[in-house]
Parts: C-alpha cells; sequence; structure tokens
C-alpha cells in the first residue's frame, strides 16, 4: 500500500463518517457543519484527482455559498423544527434498506467490472487542465453555449428565488 | 494502486446515504442537504471518470463545473421555496405540504 492509497482511503472515511452524520444527526446545524466537512473531503478528492480548478470552486461556490445558505435557512425556519423528537419519517427503515441495497448493489458490480483493474494514466508534465478547461469554456467550437446557457440559468434561479421569498 | 473503481464505490457510498437523507428525513431542508449529497457523489463520478479516460478530453470537469451551477440555483429556489413555506404555514415537515396531493 502507497502513501497515496492511504491517503485516499482516509479522506473517503472521514467524508463517508461526516455525510451519515449529515443525513442521521438529530440537531440540523450539527448537521449543516457536518455537510461542510464532507463537502471539504469531497474537495480533497478532486485535488487527488488532478482537477484542482474544480478543488478550489467546491470550496468557495460549496462551502462558502451553498452551506452557509443552509445554515441561513435552519436559523431562519429554527423555530417549529425542534432538535428532540424523531428527525425522520415513517418510510426510514425501507429508505435505509433501499439505499444499502443499492450500493451494495453498485459495489459488487463496479468491483467486478474493467474499471476495477484500470490504472491512473500518466499525465504528461506539460499539460495543465486548468488552462485546458478555461480554453473549452469559451470556445466556440467546445462548451460556449453550454457554459452561458448556464449563467442563464443562474440568473434566472436567483430571479426566481427573490420573487418566491419575497415579503408580501 | 488506486484504480477507477475506488472513486466510483466512494461516489456510490456518497450517493446512497444522500438517498437515505432524501427519502427518510423530515424537515425540508435536511432533504435539500441529501440532494447536495448526492450531487456531489456524481461530481465524483465525473472527474474521476475524466482522469482515468482520455486526459485531452477535458469533458467531464466541464460537466462538473455545470453540475456546480445546476446546483447552486436548485438550493438557491429550494430555500427559496421552504422560507415560503415556513411564512405561510409555519412548518418545514416535508410531509405536511400536501395541499397538491390528491
Amino acid at each position: 500500500m502507497s502513501g497515496f492509497d492511504i491517503i485516499f482511503l482516509g479522506i473517503a472515511a472521514v467524508t463517508l463518517a461526516a455525510a451519515f452524520m449529515v443525513v442521521t444527526t438529530h440537531n440540523l446545524v450539527h448537521g449543516a457543519l457536518w455537510l461542510v466537512l464532507t463537502l471539504f473531503g469531497v474537495a480533497a478528492t478532486f485535488v487527488l484527482l488532478n482537477a484542482a480548478f474544480l478543488a478550489v470552486v467546491q470550496v468557495v461556490v460549496y462551502i462558502g455559498a451553498i452551506a452557509i445558505l443552509m445554515i441561513f435557512a435552519i436559523m431562519l425556519t429554527r423555530k417549529v423544527m425542534k432538535d428532540s423528537g424523531p428527525q425522520t419519517n415513517a418510510n426510514w427503515v425501507v429508505a435505509a434498506l433501499l439505499g444499502a441495497v443499492l450500493f451494495v448493489g453498485l459495489a459488487y458490480l463496479l468491483g467486478n467490472s474493467s474499471a476495477a483493474t484500470m490504472a491512473l494514466p500518466e499525465m504528461a508534465a506539460n499539460m495543465d487542465p486548468v488552462v485546458q478547461l478555461g480554453e473549452v469554456l469559451v470556445s466556440p467550437n467546445a462548451y460556449v453555449l453550454p457554459f452561458e446557457l448556464a449563467s442563464v440559468l443562474l440568473l434566472a434561479a436567483l430571479i426566481g428565488s427573490i420573487a418566491v421569498a419575497w415579503k408580501k | 494502486m488506486i484504480s477507477l473503481s475506488w472513486y466510483l464505490i466512494f461516489a456510490a457510498a456518497l450517493f446512497s446515504l444522500g438517498l437515505y437523507g432524501v427519502l427518510s428525513r423530515k424537515n425540508a431542508i435536511a432533504i435539500l442537504m441529501g440532494v447536495e449529497l448526492m450531487l456531489n457523489a456524481v461530481n465524483i463520478n465525473l472527474v474521476a471518470f475524466w482522469r482515468y479516460g482520455n486526459l485531452a478530453m477535458i469533458t467531464g470537469q466541464v460537466f462538473a463545473v455545470i453540475v456546480f451551477a445546476v446546483a447552486a440555483a436548485e438550493v438557491a429556489v429550494g430555500l427559496a421555496l421552504v422560507i415560503s413555506l415556513y411564512r405561510r404555514r409555519s412548518s418545514v415537515v416535508a410531509d405536511e405540504i400536501n395541499l397538491m396531493k390528491w
């Protein structure tokens, strides 16, 4: 086992433990803080996969914006949702079974597929994924249209959420 | 050596946990947190497939960027709906939102 393997397994263990706490903890503010730890773990996974730009965006957008927005929403709606008492609905056993079956099935399939033996391709020394990503995002021959569509979607979502949450 | 399937199994575990959260939680904000976990699992898959596939094709990362934008839009609209709901009905329990249920 190399050092890289141990780092990956450590990150995966911390991320999954934090994700488990997100879906099971009674106190939702704690749940949101565990979500922040999970998102950090995913950012670290991106670093392991040489996707440095995505790791930074993960920290800025997910942790800096989405998780903080969640915490604000939890605090705004905290009066009606007590931390005591069950936080799960009547179907939680079925949900747990479904999640377990999905995971076991996927893990079995993936463990036996050709992906299990796929080795990491070497990255050329002069290759820079950040430069590449920047170029294809604004290149008319590549992904400028989906990129612009995503920004229009974000603008529409912002206006829509202001309209929905506006105090009448 | 870490092969591609390790990342995929890690993402599958994260997705399953998110699915459990979405299906079992009462609080609508907790359901949104489960959705975030699922979207993150998808992002890990996309980036892992890019890293282990053809490195010259950066499509996996572009797709992950689009997923980021969609996730931000989703959470903004979702939390606006939750807050609007809280104002009108003083409840954030998903089971009690049955006005359009038949």
